[in-house]
């Protein structure tokens, strides 16, 4: 009896691998995964795309930019995705892992810009922080009065600047899995860095002191680390009014009634400060688009189309509501312009 | 006592324990304080346990009671005759296909008046869901001969006019007048003169609000100026200056003020319209008309009274138009609360009112099916070779042992594996409920095995020793007499795995069924997302309204649970032998 089983089990397997690899190869639905963070994006584009009858709505998976890439760049052919979103640019790395598996032409797409803020309870002290507070905050190592690395000796927030209150320094952030922990090195802890004297001259004396000065983050439970979920740091910022959270613009617009952005190097996060670029904590969006799967899966051109269309992306669109800020209209136009001839990126242009 | 043994050899061994003596009696007593304690630990442990589920279920349970109802409009909606060109009236495609928007927009202007310019006009159309149509839409290709009428159909509010009506907006309070007032025009920007001081009180709080805003600049201003930091001074200075600004007008009791969003929002209902105060002085306002006024006649005392929005405009995601909108819909009795139903039957969306867990059932059920056909006859028949018919070696021994181990490997190496294997090796589809209910099959066989084993072992051996005896083969022995026997408990172990299986996510985040879908599964092969999943989905979202749609799907998640483990229990009940 057990071994009709087996034979039927073995049976089944080779039935649906037969007929599954067949399925496999008759797809007429766009893939696209990548970033969390665009995710929300990417998604109310594929449901317009599909509501206004361009074909099949797209299946829209979150995978991290990272994971995104991994799976974008595995190949050309329809069991690999069509699109990736990425909270940012391709590295030199991805580029090559792409061209190496037959992915030549990859077509990249700025879709808009998201502010990365600092926010903290509105019932909490109102707060302005400098990159360089940010920095000496949160930094692994600061440097001593003698300009000697030492572990962040910083308890309060007063500690670091008088004018500052004495509460303690707790700071709700992303894990180290997430892209918006990159972010947040890249656009806050780096050009803060930058501002602190002696890590400054770090960066010419010895580089990689520096790079690891600024991206290290201090583990003596002054940063928490609070999982991928935003709104879970959102809601201990209402219970606690001392600590500050670290999320994406569009959740900070969601809970404006009872949080508050914190006010970096002069500029609040707002919307027309991000638009604008005077806000200098936040980071544009991409998704790429594979050129060699244009015509072979149906639709990928008009939903690239769509997603660059006024409706979706201007300041009026619905990505804006949504909490997506839009590219100024210069940048937007260029960007229309040139996904419409779907210009595949060159390997210059690939930069980090 | 040694003595009465040896003596009465005959007679029944006793032993004689004295109870009465005060050190047995003590113990005797101890013995009953100890079982007390355990008794009441026990009890405490339960009732912990029941007061951390308790509190769990009614946090989640309220939580999504905004989910399960929804909020729409009841306009009368005018379907001009031409709305689709005649050759296409009963062409359903066509009728579908038409632009909606103009018939709503012109439905809302019908039922509030007077509502001029773009903007407005954008904020009216924008309180209607972008699925607002989709009933007249169904309706009109059904019954063609609707067009050239007006109907009156439910327009479904937009998450945020929906959230309103569901308590997130403003407390609204409304102060009567003792004067006249007289507006000085019905639309733009008007000047309302009252005949009394009617506004000092509202100016009061105003001037109050002021001065703390000075003492926060204070306090600001004192911090820059302890702070080292370049420009430090310089702020302290520009801070303290707006605070004696500040201050100047929250003293000087009589100078009017500029409201702003800052501030409670303050509003003047007269003559059928509504004017939002800008300008506020003790006996006139200057304010913009968000609703038009039906003349600029003089206003008797009691007609017209002062409307205050007590969130201020800064800390609400509605704006003073919306909640007057709103407010007028209200009072209209054209808002209408009606069950969800379509949470039930409609796939995923990225527009909280519009989203439903149809397309994550339906992959939940499909997934499912899946792992129930594969593991259920792999898993029994794994179970009865191993324990009816296997040699008992030391092959049999790792196989067994490594079950158990199987059984306790982290769900997401069964992704790991799925991926490596089904969709990179086999190349099947990525995001299937096919793959998916393969890597979940992987996952629950392990208990499937032990749970059955343990059910077949439960049988007594004299009812397999008795169908030996009458000559029936080992076979015949097992499958005519132990397994129907075990079956009541194979049957339990089996469901408590599904159970299990219903609420991974991990293992289904690497095979790709961690996405937003859409369009409702229609095979086991189409893409699909699972309930777990799609719960793991919303709670990442921004909007709050998907807030309340996680806790509903929880909710939904938890009855389903219930009724599998409802149906475990009942099996069991019915079908259970004792021996």
């Amino acid at each position: 009896m057990s071994a009709k089983f087996m034979i039927a089990a073995a049976a089944v397997a080779a039935a649906s691998v037969a007929g599954f690899a067949d399925a496999a190869s008759a797809r007429d639905q766009i893939r696209i995964v990548g970033s969390s963070t665009v995710y929300p994006f990417t998604t109310a584009v594929a449901e317009q795309f599909g509501k206004s009858g361009g074909g099949k709505t797209p299946v829209v998976e979150s995978t991290g930019t990272g994971g995104g890439f991994k799976l974008f760049c595995a190949g050309v052919g329809v069991d690999h995705p069509d699109l990736t979103n990425a909270s940012r640019a391709i590295k030199k790395g991805e580029f090559d892992d792409c061209k190496k598996n037959g992915v030549t032409d990859i077509v990249e797409i700025k879709v808009g810009i998201d502010g990365l803020t600092i926010a903290q309870s509105k019932a909490g002290p109102n707060i302005k922080l400098t990159m360089a507070q940010v920095f000496l905050a949160l930094a692994e190592q600061v440097p001593d009065k003698d300009g000697k690395l030492v572990a962040n000796p910083y308890k309060n927030w007063s500690d670091i600047d008088p004018s500052l209150p004495n509460i303690k320094i707790e700071v709700l952030g992303p894990p180290p899995t997430s892209g918006t922990r990159d972010s947040f090195h890249e656009l806050f802890m780096e050009p803060g860095a930058e501002k602190v004297p002696a890590i400054a001259a770090l960066k010419k004396s010895d580089r990689k002191a520096f790079d690891k000065a600024w991206k290290s983050i201090r583990k003596d439970g002054a940063y928490v680390e609070a999982g991928e979920n935003d709104n879970v740091i959102v809601q201990k910022l209402e219970t606690n009014r001392n600590a500050f959270g670290i999320f994406g613009y569009s959740f900070l617009e969601e809970n404006l009634a009872k949080l508050r952005g914190v006010t970096i190097d002069g500029v609040a996060p707002e919307y027309d400060a991000i638009a604008e670029g005077k806000y200098k904590g936040a980071r544009p969006l991409f998704i790429y688009a594979k050129k060699q799967h244009v015509g072979v899966i149906p639709g990928i051109d008009k939903f690239v189309a769509e997603y660059v269309s006024a409706k979706a992306m201007s300041k009026d669109g619905y990505l804006a509501n949504k909490g997506l800020v839009a590219l100024p209209k210069a940048e937007a136009d260029k960007v229309a312009a040139s996904s419409k001839m779907m210009k595949p990126l060159a390997e210059t242009e690939v930069t980090n | 006592m040694t003595d009465t043994i040896t003596h009465t050899t005959a007679a029944p061994i006793r032993r004689r324990v004295d109870t009465t003596s005060p050190e047995a009696q003590a113990g005797v007593r101890r013995r009953y304080r100890a079982e007390a304690r355990f008794k009441s630990y026990g009890l405490l442990a339960i009732l912990t346990a029941a007061v951390f589920l308790a509190v769990l279920l009614i946090d989640v349970v309220t939580k999504s009671l905004p989910a399960f109802t929804t909020n729409s409009l009841q306009l009368d909606v005018a379907i001009p005759a031409d709305f689709v060109p005649a050759d296409q009236k009963y062409n359903p495609a066509a009728i579908r296909s038409a632009d909606y928007l103009p018939l709503m927009r012109e439905a809302l202007k019908t039922a509030i008046p007077g509502i001029q310019g773009r903007g407005p006009e954008r904020t009216l159309i924008r309180l209607l869901s972008t699925g607002a149509p989709d009933g007249i839409r169904e309706r009109l290709a059904a019954d063609p001969s609707l067009i050239g009428t007006t109907i009156k159909a439910p327009l479904l509010l937009s998450d945020d006019a929906d959230l309103y009506f569901k308590g997130a907006g403003t407390a609204i309070t409304t102060r009567a007048t003792r004067g006249t007032a007289t507006p000085s025009d019905t639309t733009g920007t008007i000047t309302i003169t009252a005949s009394g001081n009617e506004f000092s009180e509202n100016l009061v709080t105003v001037k109050l609000a002021l001065a703390e805003l000075a003492r926060a600049a204070i306090t600001e201003a004192d911090r820059a100026a302890r702070s080292t930091a370049s420009g430090a001074a310089e702020r302290a200075a520009d801070l303290r200056k707006q605070a004696d600004e500040l201050l100047a007008h929250a003293k000087d009791a009589a100078s009017a003020e500029l409201l702003d969003s800052r501030l409670p929002s303050l509003l003047v209902a007269i003559n059928g319209g509504l004017v939002k105060i800008t300008q506020l002085a003790a006996d006139r306002i200057e304010g913009e008309v968000l609703l038009p006024l039906s003349s600029a006649s003089e206003a008797k005392p009691g007609d017209w009274r002062v409307v205050t929005y007590t969130t201020p405009e800064s800390a609400r995601k509605i704006n003073d138009l919306e909640v007057a909108l709103l407010e007028r819909f209200k009072t209209n009795g054209q808002v209408e609360r009606a069950f969800n139903w379509r949470f039930f039957t409609s796939g995923d969306s990225r527009e909280p009112e519009l989203a439903g867990l149809r397309g994550a059932i339906t992959g939940t059920a499909l997934t499912l099916l899946v792992t129930l056909i594969l593991c259920l006859p792999i898993g029994v028949a794994a179970a009865i070779y191993l324990e009816e018919f296997a040699p008992k070696n030391w092959f049999t021994d790792i196989i067994e042992v490594n079950i158990n181990n199987l059984a306790a490997v982290p769900s997401i190496v069964f992704g790991l594996l799925g991926l490596a294997m089904f969709l990179n090796f086999f190349g099947l589809p990525r995001s299937a409920p096919l793959v998916g209910g393969l890597v979940l099959a992987l996952l629950v066989l392990p208990t499937i095995i032990i749970a059955s084993r343990a059910a077949l072992k439960a049988v007594p051996p004299s009812i397999k020793e008795a169908a030996l005896g009458v000559g029936a083969s080992h076979q015949q022995a097992v499958f005519h007499h132990v397994l129907p026997l075990a079956m009541p408990g194979i049957m339990t172990g089996t469901i408590i795995g599904m159970a299990h299986a219903l609420g991974e996510t991990a293992p289904l985040l690497m095979i790709g069924m961690v996405a937003f879908i859409v369009d409702v599964p229609t095979g086991i092969t189409d893409a699909a997302t699972v309930l777990p999943v799609q719960i793991y989905l919303w709670s990442d979202l921004p909007e709050l309204a998907f807030q309340a749609k996680t806790a509903a799907a929880i909710v939904v998640l938890l009855v389903f649970l219930f009724v599998m483990n409802g149906t475990a229990i009942w099996l069991r009940k019915r079908f259970e032998r004792r021996w």
